[in-house]
C-alpha cells in the first residue's frame, strides 16, 4: 500500500503534506491537481508533515489535493539507448513530448521499449556473478553497450538461466540469477538506480595516471586534465565558460560525452541540437550526436529540477563507467544547481550560511565532485567519468561560497579572466590563477614524458615560467614608461605575448584553430619556447614590437592552415626567415 | 473579469503589510487572481487555510473588513488580432478608452518552450547602428539588454532600432515609465506609420510599483500569440528591468524573505531568466526578440540585477559617452552579442568576424595609448596612429548616429585600417587581406 497524504500549504514550490503513513527523506510522490500528476521529492519531515518540492509550477494547486508516494527516491532508468537522447532534468525524453510548449506533469519514457536490441550473452548457466558484472552486451550506435547486473543487487548470484544470442526488447527478461538463498531474480535490460547515491559496484579507484586530450591548447599544453579527473571553470559572465565546454564536448578525446545544461540558456542548448547531428566526432569519424546525451534543464524550466539535472546527468555517466568506456561529463553552470539549493533552503527557513546559501553546500559540492574518477571494474577493465563544471561567481568574484567551496573539491581551475575576454584573448583562462594539479602527480609526469616527449613537461614549465616573467616585466613597463625600462624588458613582455597569442589565445569558431591535437600542440610548443630561447637584440622598443607582431602575424598564419599542409610549412618557412634576418 | 454569480465574498483580512495581504479562506488555488477592495491581487501563499494575496496596486487604505472576492483563475489576458495598435495598463486594460480586445483569454506566465522545439536562431537583425550590426550583431530569437546610466538616451536608441528592425509587431513593456518617455514612444511609433505594428503595455511611473510585475508576461504573453499563431517576428522592448527587479524585492521582502546579494530575493535569477527566456525562434518562422534596458548605478555592472541579467541573456549593449567626439558610441569592450557567430561570416561578408575582432583590438591599443598619455608617458608613433584611428572608428562606426549597411561598415573598416596600420599590424588572414585592402591611391 502506497502512503498517502494530503496538501496543507503552498509557498511557491515548497508544498507541505500530511501523511498517513511512514515516508522517507528524499522519496518521490506526486500530487494530483485535476487531472495531471506533479513529480516532487520529500526533503523535510516534521511529525506528520512531509515538506516536498515540486519539480513543477504549482500554479493552481490547492491546500487538500491528494499526494501519492512512491516508495523509492528519485531514479535514473539505465538501459540501452540512453545514448543521443535529449532529456529534461528528471530523465523524460523531450522528444516524446507533444507540442510546442512543456506541460507540467507530461511524463515520456527515457527508454523505447519496443526497440529490438541484438543481444549477445556474456556469462553462462553456473557463472557466478556480482552488481554491475556484465551478462551481455547490445550495439548501441558504436559502442557495445554492457548489461550489468543491477547494481542494486548485494552479494553474489549464480546465472540459472540466460538467453539465446538474438533479438530483445528492454524489458524482456534475459537472465534469472539466484541468491545463495536460492530465491530467482529475473534481470532485464534495465535498471534502475537512486540519482544521489553513487554507484560503487567497482573494485578499486586509483589515482588518475592518464591525460585526457581536450585539444584546448591552454588546458592541453598548460593546465592538462586527467581521464578521470575533476575541474571547473569559474568565470564573470560572458567570459567564455560555455563557448569552451562546448569546444570541450566537441573535441575531448572521451568515448561519451554527458552534457547537463544547468539553469542556463535554451539557446545554448539548441546549439548543441542542432550541430551535433553533423558534426564529425573527430577521432571515430561518426556524428558527434552519436556519442552525446543531454539533459536540459534550462533556467526558464522548473529550478527543483535543476539539482536533480546533475545528478540524473552524473548517474548515467557512472552508468557507462561500468562498461568500461570513458566518460567526460560537462555541467554548465553547477552555480545555478547551488541557487536552487539556496531557493528552497530559504523556503524551508532554514538558518542560512554565506551568502544564504545552505550550510552544507560545501558538502553536497565535494560529494559530488567525489564520483568522478578512473575505476578498476571487477573485470580488471578500466573505465573513468571526468567531470568539468562551471561556475557563475555573483559579480565575477571568486570570492564566493560556491567558487570557494568548488576549489576544493576539484584539481583542475580554469579560472577565466574578465580582462582576458575583454582584450578578446579567448579562452579566457588565466595563464598565472590557473592550474593543474595532476602536473604534480609523479604518474602523469610520467605518462607525458613518455606519450608526447621526454622533455615536455620540462618544456611546459618553461613556457609558463616565460610568461610569468613577461607578466612581471609588463607591470615595470606600466610603472616606468617605454623608455624608462631597459629594452630588454620588452623583449621578455613580447616573448610573453608570443605564447599568448600563438599557444594560449585560440580561435573556438575558426574551423582550423578550433581543435589542435596533442601533436601539433608539442610541435608549436617547441617552435615558440625554441624562438623564446633566443636573446635578441634591439636598440629600441618599437624594433622589439614591431619585431614580434609580424612574427607573431606569420605564427597566427600557421594556427590557421591545415596541419603540415603546404601553405602550414610556407608560413614557417617565413618565421624561420624572420627569425634568422633578426640573429644575423 | 468580472464577478460570476454566487461567489464568496470574504470580509475578514488577518493581515496586512505594504504588499500583501492575508486571509482565512478555503478551496484557493495557488497563483489565483483575486480582488480586494477593489484592487487586483495574486495568490502568492497558502498555509492551511490563511491565505496570502499580493496587492499589485498596493495596500495603502485597505480596511481588516475589506470584501475579497476569489476569481478561481491565473492571470489571463484576450489574445487576438485587434490588439495590435492599442495601448495597455499593466492589467491588459486598454488606455485611452476604446473596446475590450476580443479574443481566447490566454494564461499570462505560462509554461515554457520545449528546448526540442525550438530552432536555432539566424536571421540577423540589421539595425543601421555600426557599433550593433558590425560588433555586436543581433539575431531574431535573441534576448539583450542595453546597459545603461540613467541618464543616457537608452530609449530613444531603443525606439531607433525597433523601427528599422522590420519586425512584424513591436511590443512595448513599459516598467516605471516616466510619463514623457511613453508619450516620446507613443509619438516616435505614431510619426513613423508603424502604429498599427505596435502593442504596449505600460505602468508608468505614477502608477503602483507592484504592478510592474505584470507587465513583462502581460507583453511576451501577446507576443507569444503573435509568434506561434501568426508566425509573426515579434520584437518586444523591456525598459527598465531593474526597476521590475526592485518590484521583485519589494515582495520578497514584504513576504519575510531572506534577501541574497544587495537585498535582492534569492529567486533573482530564476525571475529574471522566466522572463528573458521568453525570446525563441520558432520553427515555423515565428520569433520573439527581446531587447531590453537594465539601467546601472554609476556603471556598476557588479550589482546582482545587472549580474544576474548578464547571466541570462545573450550579451549585453553598453552606451557610452566618447569624449573625444563629444558622441554617444556602443563600448566595443563590454558589449557583447553572443549570437553574433551564428549570422557574422555566414549571412553577413566573410570578411566579418576578422575585421570586427581587428578594428577592436586595434581600439584597444588606442586605449592603452590614452592611459599612457595620461600617465605622462610619451607615446610611440603607433600609439599615435592608434589614437588617431580610435577618434575615426568612434566617429564614423560607433557612434549611435551611424546609419549604413553591414558592407559599407566593412569597408569603412578596411579604409580606416588602410589609413593607419600596415598589414602586418592589421594581422588579419591573408587571403581576406588581399581581396578587401583597399588599393593605394
Ligand atoms: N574561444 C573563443 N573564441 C572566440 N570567441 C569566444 C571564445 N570564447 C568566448 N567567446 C565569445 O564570448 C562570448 C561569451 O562566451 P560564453 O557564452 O561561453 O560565456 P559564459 O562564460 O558562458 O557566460 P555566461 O556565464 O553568461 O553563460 C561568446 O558568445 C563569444 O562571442
Ligand atoms: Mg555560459
Amino acid at each position: 500500500m502506497k502512503t498517502k497524504g494530503k496538501v496543507t500549504g503552498i509557498i511557491a514550490n515548497l508544498v507541505s503534506v500530511e501523511v498517513d503513513s511512514p515516508v522517507a527523506q528524499n522519496e518521490i510522490c506526486y500530487i494530483y491537481r485535476g487531472g495531471v500528476k506533479l513529480m516532487a521529492e520529500v526533503i523535510k519531515v516534521i511529525g506528520k508533515n512531509a515538506y516536498v518540492q515540486v519539480f513543477e509550477s504549482t500554479r493552481g494547486l490547492k491546500v487538500n489535493d491528494t499526494v501519492e508516494f512512491e516508495g523509492h527516491m528519485l531514479e535514473a532508468t539505465l538501459g540501452p539507448g540512453l545514448l543521443s537522447k535529449n532529456y529534461d532534468g528528471l530523465q523524460h525524453d523531450l522528444s516524446k513530448m507533444d507540442g510546442i510548449f512543456l506541460k507540467a506533469g507530461d511524463y515520456t519514457d527515457a527508454l523505447d521499449y519496443d526497440v529490438d536490441w541484438e543481444f549477445t550473452p556474456l556469462v553462462k548457466v553456473g557463472d557466478e556473478v556480482t552488481a554491475g558484472c556484465w551478462i551481455g552486451e547490445v550495439p548501441e550506435n558504436w559502442i557495445n553497450h554492457k548489461i550489468m547486473v543491477p547494481f542494486k543487487l548485494t552479494g553474489t548470484y549464480t546465472v540459472k538461466s540466460i538467453v539465446e544470442k538474438g533479438v530483445y526488447k528492454i524489458k524482456d527478461t534475459i537472465a534469472v540469477v539466484t541468491d545463495s538463498e536460492g530465491n530467482s531474480i529475473n534481470l532485464s535490460m534495465e535498471q534502475k538506480w537512486p540519482v544521489k547515491m553513487a554507484i560503487t559496484a567497482y573494485k578499486d579507484k586509483p589515482r588518475p595516471f592518464k591525460i585526457m586530450e581536450t585539444g584546448v591548447r591552454s588546458i592541453d599544453t598548460f593546465n592538462p586534465i586527467a581521464e578521470g579527473g575533476t575541474g571547473f571553470i569559474p568565470g564573470p559572465f560572458g567570459c567564455g565558460k560555455t563557448v569552451l565546454q562546448h569546444a570541450i564536448s566537441k573535441q575531448a578525446e572521451a568515448d561519451l560525452i554527458i552534457v547537463a545544461a544547468c539553469g542556463e540558456r535554451a539557446n545554448e542548448v539548441v546549439e548543441i541540437f542542432a550541430e551535433f547531428p553533423h558534426l564529425d566526432d573527430p577521432r571515430t569519424g561518426r556524428k558527434l550526436m552519436e556519442r552525446t546525451t543531454i539533459i536540459a534543464n534550462t533556467s526558464n524550466m522548473p529550478v527543483a529540477a535543476r539539482e536533480a539535472s546533475v545528478y540524473t546527468a552524473m548517474t548515467i555517466a557512472e552508468y557507462y563507467r561500468g562498461m568500461g568506456l570513458k566518460v567526460l561529463l560537462l555541467a554548465d553552470s553547477t552555480s545555478r544547481w547551488a541557487q536552487a539549493l539556496r531557493e528552497m533552503s530559504n523556503r524551508l527557513e532554514e538558518l542560512p550560511g554565506p551568502d544564504a546559501f545552505p550550510m552544507d553546500l560545501p558538502a553536497v559540492i565535494a560529494n559530488f565532485y567525489a564520483r568522478a574518477g578512473l575505476v578498476y571494474l571487477n573485470n580488471e577493465q578500466t573505465g573513468s567519468v571526468t567531470f568539468i563544471g562551471t561556475v557563475s561567481p555573483a559579480g565575477g568574484n571568486l570570492k564566493e561560497p560556491v567558487t570557494e567551496s568548488t576549489k576544493k573539491a576539484a584539481r583542475c581551475f580554469y579560472a577565466l579572466s574578465q580582462q582576458r575576454a575583454d582584450g578578446k584573448r579567448y579562452p579566457a583562462i588565466d595563464p598565472m590563477d590557473s592550474y593543474s594539479k595532476y602536473l604534480e602527480y609523479p604518474e602523469i609526469i610520467d605518462y607525458l614524458n613518455e606519450t608526447i616527449d621526454a622533455k615536455w613537461v620540462e618544456t611546459v614549465l618553461k613556457a609558463k615560467n616565460y610568461v610569468q616573467r613577461g607578466k612581471e616585466a609588463y607591470e615595470q613597463i606600466n610603472i616606468l614608461g617605454d623608455d624608462g625600462v631597459p629594452v630588454e624588458y620588452h623583449d621578455r613582455f613580447w616573448k610573453a605575448e608570443l605564447i599568448d597569442f600563438i599557444i594560449l589565445q585560440q580561435d573556438a569558431f575558426d574551423k582550423i584553430d578550433a581543435s589542435t591535437p596533442l601533436l601539433r600542440q608539442k610541435f608549436m610548443l617547441d617552435l615558440i619556447v625554441g624562438i623564446c630561447d633566443n636573446s635578441f637584440k634591439f636598440e629600441h622598443f618599437e624594433e622589439c614590437s614591431t619585431f614580434y607582431k609580424g612574427l607573431i602575424n606569420s605564427l597566427k598564419q600557421m594556427n590557421y592552415s591545415v596541419y603540415e599542409s603546404e601553405e602550414f610549412f610556407k608560413f614557417e618557412e617565413e618565421v624561420k626567415s624572420i627569425i634568422n634576418e633578426r640573429k644575423a | 473579469m468580472e464577478t460570476k454569480a454566487f461567489q464568496k465574498i470574504y470580509t475578514q483580512l488577518v493581515g496586512i503589510t505594504k504588499a500583501t495581504c492575508s486571509l482565512r479562506a478555503q478551496g484557493v488555488a495557488n497563483e489565483e487572481l483575486a480582488m480586494v477592495h477593489g484592487r487586483l491581487a495574486q495568490v502568492v501563499k497558502i498555509i492551511g487555510d490563511v491565505v496570502t494575496l499580493q496587492v499589485f496596486g498596493g495596500t495603502e487604505g485597505i480596511p481588516t473588513n475589506a470584501e475579497v472576492i476569489f476569481y478561481g483563475e491565473p492571470p489571463k489576458l484576450k489574445v487576438g488580432d485587434d490588439l495590435a495598435g492599442r495601448f495597455f495598463n499593466a492589467y491588459g486594460q486598454p488606455l485611452f478608452g476604446g473596446t475590450d480586445v476580443e479574443g481566447a483569454p490566454r494564461e499570462i506566465g505560462g509554461p515554457s518552450v520545449n528546448p526540442l522545439r525550438r530552432k536555432q536562431p539566424s536571421e540577423l537583425i540589421a539595425t543601421g547602428i555600426a557599433g550593433i550590426d558590425l560588433n555586436n550583431t543581433l539575431v531574431t530569437g535573441q534576448k539583450i539588454p542595453f546597459f545603461a546610466d540613467p541618464d543616457q538616451p537608452y530609449n530613444q536608441v531603443m525606439a531607433n532600432v525597433a523601427l528599422r528592425a522590420k519586425a512584424d509587431k513591436i511590443i512595448l513593456g513599459g516598467m516605471g515609465l516616466t510619463n514623457d518617455d511613453f508619450l516620446y514612444f507613443k509619438n516616435v511609433f505614431e510619426n513613423a506609420g508603424a502604429l498599427d505594428r505596435i502593442i504596449c503595455f505600460v505602468n508608468t511611473t505614477e502608477q503602483p510599483p507592484v504592478e510592474r510585475l505584470l507587465v513583462p508576461d502581460m507583453a511576451l504573453t501577446a507576443a507569444e500569440y503573435f509568434a506561434t499563431e501568426k508566425n509573426e517576428k515579434v520584437l518586444v522592448l523591456l525598459t527598465d528591468m531593474t526597476l521590475y527587479a526592485d518590484a521583485l524585492s519589494i515582495v520578497s521582502n514584504r513576504m519575510d524573505q531572506i534577501p541574497s546579494k544587495d537585498s535582492m530575493p534569492g529567486s533573482l535569477y530564476s525571475d529574471l531568466a522566466k522572463v528573458y527566456e521568453k525570446a525563441v525562434q520558432f520553427p515555423d518562422g515565428g520569433s520573439i526578440t527581446i531587447i531590453a534596458v537594465t539601467t546601472l548605478s554609476g556603471g556598476d555592472i557588479t550589482h546582482a540585477i545587472p549580474d544576474n541579467t548578464g547571466y541570462i541573456t545573450e550579451g549585453q549593449l553598453f552606451l557610452r559617452k566618447d569624449s573625444d567626439t563629444n558622441k554617444v558610441i556602443v563600448d566595443p569592450f563590454r558589449s557583447l552579442s553572443r549570437l553574433k557567430q551564428l549570422v557574422i561570416g555566414k549571412k553577413t561578408r566573410e570578411d566579418h568576424p576578422q575585421v570586427m575582432n581587428a578594428a577592436v583590438r586595434l581600439y584597444a591599443d588606442a586605449a592603452n595609448a590614452k592611459t599612457k598619455l595620461e600617465n605622462g608617458f610619451d607615446l610611440s608613433e603607433y600609439d599615435e596612429r592608434c589614437l588617431k584611428f580610435a577618434h575615426d572608428y568612434s566617429l564614423r562606426l560607433l557612434a549611435i548616429d551611424i546609419n549604413i549597411d553591414i558592407d559599407a561598415m566593412l569597408n569603412q573598416t578596411w579604409e580606416l585600417f588602410a589609413k593607419y596600420f600596415t598589414k602586418a599590424e592589421v594581422a588579419i588572414r591573408q587571403e581576406f587581406v588581399k581581396k578587401y585592402w583597399p588599393a593605394e591611391q
